[in-house]
């Protein structure tokens, strides 16, 4: 790892000012991710700015039908909270997935959703559930919030404070693994809101997290694993790599949609 | 160069290190605590688990500036003086460890395990919580033996230290 200069942010407004001062920041939550590229040299900032002390930033609270889930909350914090087990259980269940127990103490949501890793599990989540990703700056609904591999609608300083969660009547996440790193080599996530049923898809595409339209018609007409028979997704524009081809993953999306539809009853 | 204080095993510790500095680092080439290990370097192994204010996490994958305040708890500070912390006395019964390499990860993640999941762990759920920890000589299965034997030895009789943590 090159080295850097750190900074210990003591508040947003700070760590903001110190977004537009260096040229080259990278803001450190969880840094799960970003330390690890950091020791390979794939990222190698001129400073650092450190979040983890900046208080009030990891709440999680039910504010009327939308689960509001501070940027600083750790996997852990999520998985285990019972206010979330109560109104998103599907949201607990896809945070317990995410590493291993130790990453799961220190990941965080904001920080998994700003790095938007193309085989991430809560970009599914965020774009299944229709959240919106309240930033120092605005709210951004995540259908216009994730843009490509590793790329979002976030400007060089704004920074993601919580995420609002609009509570559905059902959901569920289904993710197949890559047996050696455990992420998502594909991961579905399903749920049924008042208005309309979405299913968003991770691991898969080659330019990251999507919904796909033909399998929400399918749902909403009825929920049911049936209403997903015979359908399926092009493998254009899926990715393929030596993890799995674009046909495979193609594949699993099918799968795995009529598995989580089943899951969410 | 900056500075950060920290509790290691109960006692204040203040060291200067680069920024870039891992935890593991610090604890491994200053402390000289080298009972935390490096097995891969890129947070998959366990070998460098250790406790943060009472969480096991991976000491390759954190700044040691950002351990400032905090309580953590190595390898070494689990055993008193003359006895061993019942963790570690059921991997020895138990035939837990080959090389030895993994074992101080495989400790602190099963502490941690227990304070999170108590004193009666299945084999599913130890070898699910095991995700994190490599171990490349035993094939686990007396790994898996020892954290249940070690778990429900916990339960039993704590001595001071454990209450500590």
């Amino acid at each position: 790892m090159y080295n850097f200069t750190y900074h210990r942010a003591s508040g947003l407004r700070q760590a903001t000012n110190m977004l537009g001062k260096f040229a080259d920041a990278k803001l450190l939550a969880g840094g799960q991710t970003l330390l690890p590229t950091m020791k390979q040299r794939l990222a190698s900032p001129t400073d650092i700015i450190d979040l983890n002390k900046i208080e009030g930033m990891s709440g999680i609270e039910l504010k009327g039908r939308n689960l509001v889930i501070g940027a600083m909350a750790r996997h852990a914090d999520v998985a285990g909270s019972p206010v979330v087990q109560l109104a998103i259980p599907a949201l607990a269940a896809l945070a317990h997935m995410i590493g291993d127990p130790a990453v799961r103490h220190r990941g965080t949501i904001g920080g998994s959703i700003a790095n938007n890793d193309p085989n991430a599990d809560y970009p599914a989540a965020c774009l299944g559930l229709a959240a919106t990703i309240v930033t120092t700056k605005r709210k951004i609904a995540a259908d216009e919030f994730f843009k490509g591999l590793f790329e979002t609608a976030l400007a060089s300083d704004e920074i993601i404070t919580k995420v609002s969660f609009p509570v559905p009547k059902k959901a569920a996440y289904q993710k197949f693994r890559n047996p050696a790193s455990r992420f998502a080599l594909v991961g579905v996530f399903v749920a049924k809101r008042p208005s309309e049923v979405r299913v968003a898809v991770t691991g898969a595409g080659a330019s990251g997290v999507f919904r796909v339209p033909a399998f929400e018609a399918a749902l909403k007409k009825r929920f049911s694993p049936k209403s997903l028979e015979g359908l399926t997704i092009p493998a254009d524009g899926l990715a393929g790599d030596i993890h799995g081809s674009a046909e495979y993953r193609a594949h699993l999306v099918g799968v795995l949609a009529r598995r989580a539809v089943a899951d969410a009853g | 160069m900056p500075a950060v204080s920290l509790t290691v095993n109960g006692k204040a510790v203040k060291a200067t290190v680069e920024a870039r500095t891992l935890l593991v680092q610090l604890l491994r080439e200053q402390l000289r605590l080298t009972g935390t290990h490096v097995g891969c370097d890129t947070s998959q192994c366990g070998c460098c688990v250790v406790h943060v204010d009472g969480k096991a996490i991976k000491s390759c994958t954190m700044l040691a500036l950002q351990a400032e305040g905090a309580d953590v708890l190595t390898i070494e500070g689990l055993a008193t003086a003359d006895k061993l912390h019942p963790m570690q006395e059921a991997f020895r019964e138990n035939h837990g460890l080959q090389c030895g390499f993994c074992t101080p990860g495989m400790i602190m993640t099963a502490v941690d395990m227990v304070h999170r999941l108590g004193h009666e762990l299945d084999e599913r759920t130890i070898r699910e919580e095991l995700e994190g920890n490599i171990c490349r000589c035993t094939g686990y299965h007396n790994i898996v033996k020892s954290i249940a034997a070690g778990a429900r030895a916990m339960s039993g009789g704590a001595p001071s230290h454990q209450a500590a943590e």
